[in-house]
Order: C-alpha cells, then structure tokens, then sequence
C-alpha cells in the first residue's frame, strides 16, 4: 500500500513536474536517493580511511569528512537543526579536542607503523561479521520501506525547539547538569596533573 | 527514500567503528572509532524519527541528547587519555597492562612478563608512586 501511494506520488509529480520543483525543491526523490547514496559512499571511504591509515593527524582530518558527510545527510533526510549541531559540536569542537590530544600526546606526525595493534585479523572478522548480520537483517527488515520525505519539513529549528522545550525539558535540564558535571570532572583531572609537576 | 539506505548506511559505520576499536593502538585513535559508531547510531535515530513521523520527534530528541553525552564523553575521555600520558609516557593501550591477569600466578612471572611486554619498570614505580 505504502509503495501504491508512492507510485502515485510518482505519477502526480510526473504529471506536474513544475509545480512539484516548486513546492519540494529542486531534487526528485530519486535525486535525492542518489544523492544519499553517493555521500553515503564519501562518507563510508572516510570512515574507512579513519581507521586504517597509519598516520594519526590524517586520521583525524579524515573523520572530519566523514562527520561531515553525515551532516549532509541528515540534510537530505530534513533533519536540519541535527545537522548544523553536527557540523558545529562534532566538526567544530571534537575534532580539534582531537587533534589537541594528539598534539598534547606527543603523536608522531609522520607515519606510525605500530598504529594497529596485533588483533587487527580479529578485529576484521568481528566487524566483518558484525557488518554482514547487521545488513542482512536491516536490508531483510526494511526492503519495502519507504521514506515519505514531502510534505513540512520534520527537523527545522522551529520544530526542534518546539519539541525539545515542550515535551523533553527535563531530560535536557539533566543532560546542562551532566555536561556541568563533565566539566568539573575535566577540570579535576588536569588540575592534579599541573599539581604534581610542580 | 528507501529506509534501507541510512540503515545500511549506518550498520557498515558501526562495523567500521567496531573495527577501529578493537585494532587500534593508540587511546585517541579508538576513542575516534567510538565516535564514529555514535554517529551511525544517530543515523539510525533521525532515519527512524523521519519515517515514523513521531509527534513528539523522540528520535532527534534523543540525537541531540547522545551528541552532547558525545561531547562530554570526549572531553572526559581526553582528559584520562592526558593523564595517563603524562604517567607513563605512552598512550598506546596494549602496554597499560597493569591490571591484567599474569599468565602465571608466580611473582617471578609476573616480572618476566613485564620485562618482555618492553615496559619499563621506572614508568611503573612511578605510576604506582
């Protein structure tokens, strides 16, 4: 039934294809799918690229890629208000934590050839494995799923904040209070390091 | 969109990210690898928030939640990473082997294999000091 009423969305776009440019942007769905579909590749050859490379920085400004391509999808999927926090929480600020612990650690810059540990055949068979249940299951679960991305937009600012303040505002005071304790946590920590140098 | 594309999608992020845990060497190295199984979870969330059309939008509510625990996870997970350096030097988890079960129960064992897993004492005496 769901793929009737999407065959017929299909028709009635085909028939006015001017209208629905104008009401749903410029992407038909099949645009959109593929699109999807090629930042998804971006995005699963930087994560690749983040945990094999042997050298540590580029690892890091690999997995900027790859956060940012996950941004572009939940553009794609009209969670806009997820994907601009992910740009500025994840591209923003865990990235360069990142690459300030690698600088504080003193990672070698160059490259590392003892980046992987010994258990790396272990640990391609268990992803491996993982990966191949994982998407037998969900291909096997969702084949005949369909994604109705017409209509409002789902993830704007506006409805997020709506949402988040209406229905959610006491897990969010518990999640300031835990970032609090996450704060002074971290500052705990390096203040008895600087303590014992001196 | 078929919902089979950011299941997929998300599924091969957190293999990938399973895989980066358990190979990697270096603190920081793995602690990118949970990070990236965090995102393919997140993934999941606003794939299944957009489908189910959810009235009270738990999937993003909760995406935003895991991001800012992502954030506060990093953050304190630096700042151990941090300390163990400055303690023993290194950052690579395969030699922090202070706490693993000796092969053998004797003391004499215990000494051997520290010598052999090339560490040295003088970083132990003092982290335990």
């Amino acid at each position: 039934m769901i793929l009737a009423a999407a065959q017929h969305i299909a028709q009635q776009a085909a028939q006015q294809p001017v209208l629905n440019q104008e009401t749903h942007g410029f992407l038909s769905p099949t645009g959109v799918e593929i699109a999807f579909l090629l930042v998804g590749l971006v995005t699963l050859g930087a994560a690749l690229v983040t945990v094999t490379t042997r050298q540590l920085v580029h690892a890091a400004l690999w997995l900027v890629v790859a956060l940012g391509g996950l941004a572009v999808e939940y553009l794609l999927l009209t969670a806009e208000f997820i994907a601009w926090v992910q740009v500025l929480i994840y591209v923003g600020s865990v990235v360069v934590l990142l690459l300030f612990g690698l600088m504080l650690t003193k990672a070698p810059i160059g490259h590392s050839p003892d980046a992987d540990s010994r258990n790396r055949p272990v640990a391609a068979a268990v992803a491996l494995a993982a990966a191949g249940a994982l998407v037998w299951v969900v291909v096997d679960a969702f084949r005949t799923t369909w994604i109705d991305l017409d209509g409002a937009v789902q993830g704007s600012t506006e409805v997020s904040g709506q949402i988040l303040f209406r229905h959610w505002v006491l897990p969010f005071e518990a999640l300031s209070v835990l970032l609090l304790a996450a704060l002074v946590g971290a500052i705990v920590l390096s203040r008895r390091k600087k303590e014992e140098q001196r | 969109m078929h919902l089979a594309y950011p299941a997929v999608l998300a599924a091969l992020l957190f293999a990938i990210g399973v895989y980066g845990v358990l190979a990697r060497r270096n603190a920081i190295l793995v602690l990118m690898s949970v990070e990236l199984m965090l995102n393919a979870v997140n993934l999941n969330l606003v794939a299944f928030d957009v489908w189910l059309r959810d009235t009270l939008h738990a999937g993003q509510a909760l995406t935003l939640f895991t991001i800012a625990i992502a954030a506060a996870e990093i953050g304190i997970g630096l700042a151990i990473v941090l300390t163990v350096h400055r303690n023993r030097g290194t950052s690579d988890i395969d030699r922090l082997r202070d706490t693993a079960e000796p092969p053998q129960p004797w003391d004499t064992a215990t000494e051997d294999g520290a010598t052999t897993d090339d560490t040295p004492t003088g970083e132990k005496a003092e982290a335990t000091a």
